[in-house]
């Protein structure tokens, strides 16, 4: 989206991300998302008094991969009290890294070459998840809250960008590509869905070259799509505001999906309303060279990297191509694709079945072994399969495994015999006449138009090559 | 030397701390913090340039335990300690604001 004039928009991303660990922070409750409410509490996590917190080692490993991948600098850290009162919060406080966090600085280069900058990435711990009963289910209708302390005390990184941000698009091409890391680290399955990445943005307006204006927080956004129109609404808004003679109240605003509008959440408070003051029951945390080592060294590839080795396998590729190659490393799909094409499969087709057949059955992807997808797509390169049956192998691998070659004829999938498909081109030649004979005269276009009547006929299960050989062969 | 502490200070971190102070209570403890804080600043007054910050008397770092799931409370025993409940979870008064 442009904006109106010469408006500008600046935006700083902060992303919290839970870390995929087997227990929380500070606790050996397990880290699990969907138990039943309130089974994995204990006495630290619910801030009972007498209760001691330690350091989970392995949601340093994860935050230190996540610094690695942003090259930031790893220093020795420390942590603090962060002071509130909110009944998702059992201490009364959360414990959260403040001045000396784990990652200082560091950047995120996006796929349209643009770099933005990262101020820091901080362990913290989340609260606990309150639900708002009676009224309109909004918070500010509700009757009474209930909660659940499974989410206290899971552990989270809170990755601050720079103000680089300039536009809608780079915010989520910027949230994509850290989504893709944090997935590719192991750090986080990337859920945003389920909550376990989750975006705040700050938004200020200025003209070209002015200093930034004042910021707005927008909290709530759940989806990439929502971070991308709250931004867009935001700056808007702020413009307006300001071309009427307003001006802009450094505030957090919270972002309603369904209406497509940013409201007042409320007016933001000083930082010093925290009251931060070091944890006096956890010490200093300064892993090591040979920690940091160990934890470099077990990092696969970035998406960057993987998605510029996929890119250089295909021929002169297309604009649609590429950008399945950017749905494939999105979706981690590059395996299936680099199998099939070492096993002699189209580098295109080999891309175009993963960024679609394969994403749109991701979600039973365990079903499908990288053999079955070669070899499906070998079978349809050789004519054996057509593309439409191709698909639907695909389909019912993912659905149920299996082997492709006996779901082909399972299902039936027997090429039409050369001698059917022959009388077929020929009935359709004497039924077409003027279409053949445009076709003689050199039309190429005219061969869809009889590969389209076949596959009428047949409904789908002719190979479109075999057609063409048929028409050629009649020539 | 910062400047000495103010009874609208205290006013302000008790109102923080959800703490209910009479007039009395706010001069006492305007007067007795004012006085640890006098304490406090005396370090100040002391070359400390060679000397790195520490947080605790011990000296240790990297304190850490293995990621290995322990038992959690049983349910019914922790909500059975608390006012109220409904469906497994912690009942509390509506909620006027958003978390901070």
């Amino acid at each position: 989206m442009r904006l109106p004039g010469d408006w500008e928009m600046v935006v700083g991303l902060e992303v919290h991300t839970e870390l995929k660990t087997a227990t929380k922070m500070f606790c050996g409750c397990a880290n699990h998302f969907g138990s039943e409410p309130n089974t994995n509490i204990c006495p630290v996590c619910l801030g009972l008094p007498g209760s001691l917190p330690v350091l989970n080692e392995h949601a340093v490993d994860l935050a230190m991969a996540i610094g690695i991948a942003l090259h930031s600098r790893i220093a020795s850290s420390t942590f603090h009290r962060k002071n509130y009162f909110y009944p998702d919060m059992p201490k009364d406080f959360q414990i959260s890294q403040y001045d000396l966090p784990i990652n200082s600085g560091g950047y995120l280069d996006l796929p349209d070459g643009s770099r933005v900058s990262i101020e820091r990435a901080h362990l913290e711990e989340d609260t606990g998840k309150s639900t708002h009963l009676g009224g309109t289910g909004r918070i500010h209708g509700a009757d009474r809250s209930l909660v659940d302390y499974n989410r206290s005390g899971v552990p989270l990184v809170e990755i601050v960008s720079g103000p680089d941000i300039r536009s809608s698009a780079q915010a989520r091409a910027y949230a994509s590509e850290l989504r893709g890391i944090l997935i590719a680290t192991g750090a986080s399955d990337g859920r945003m869905e389920e909550g376990s990445m989750r975006i705040d943005a700050n938004v200020s307006v200025r003209k070209p070259n002015a200093p930034f204006g004042t910021r707005c927080e927008i909290k709530n956004l759940n989806s990439l799509r929502s971070l991308q129109r709250a931004i867009d609404h935001e700056a808007l808004r702020q413009i307006e505001l300001i071309e009427d003679g307003g001006t802009v109240r450094q505030e957090t605003r919270h972002w309603d999906e369904n209406l497509g509008e940013t409201s007042t959440m409320r007016i933001k408070e000083e930082a010093e309303d925290y009251r931060y003051f070091r944890e006096p029951d956890l010490v200093d945390l300064d892993p090591d060279q040979r920690w940091q080592d160990r934890i470099r060294a077990s990092l696969p590839a970035m998406p960057a990297e993987r998605r510029a080795k996929l890119k250089a396998r295909l021929v002169s590729p297309a604009q649609a191509q590429l950008d399945a190659v950017e749905v494939v490393i999105d979706l981690g799909l590059e395996s299936f694709a680099n199998a099939a094409i070492d096993a002699g499969a189209d580098p295109a087709l080999a891309v175009a079945r993963a960024a679609n057949e394969l994403a749109a059955g991701i979600e039973d992807l365990k079903n499908l072994s990288a053999e079955a997808f070669s070899a499906t797509l070998l079978m349809e390169q050789r004519g054996e399969l057509s593309a439409t049956q191709a698909k639907t192998v695909l389909g019912e691998l993912l659905a149920s495994g299996g082997d492709p070659k006996a779901i082909a004829a399972a299902m039936g999938f027997e090429q039409l015999s050369s001698d059917s498909l022959g009388a077929t081109v020929a009935r359709l030649i004497e039924e077409n006449p003027d279409e053949w004979t445009r076709y003689r005269e050199g039309d190429e276009k005219l061969a869809q138009f009889f590969i389209g009547q076949v596959m009428k006929i047949t409904k789908g299960q002719a190979n479109g090559k075999a057609v063409i050989a048929e028409l050629q062969a009649r020539r | 030397m910062t400047s000495p502490l103010r009874r609208e200070d205290v006013a302000k971190v008790a109102k923080l701390a959800r703490l209910s102070l009479t007039d009395e209570e706010l001069d006492l403890f305007t007067t007795q913090l004012g006085q640890i804080l006098e304490h406090a600043n005396d370090m100040s007054t002391l070359n400390l340039d060679d000397v790195i910050p520490t947080a605790h008397p011990f000296g240790l770092i990297n304190v850490v335990r293995d990621d290995v799931v322990r038992p959690s409370l049983d349910r019914d025993v922790v909500l059975a300690m608390a006012p109220d409940t409904e469906g497994g979870r912690f009942a509390v008064p509506r909620i006027m604001g958003e978390a901070p």
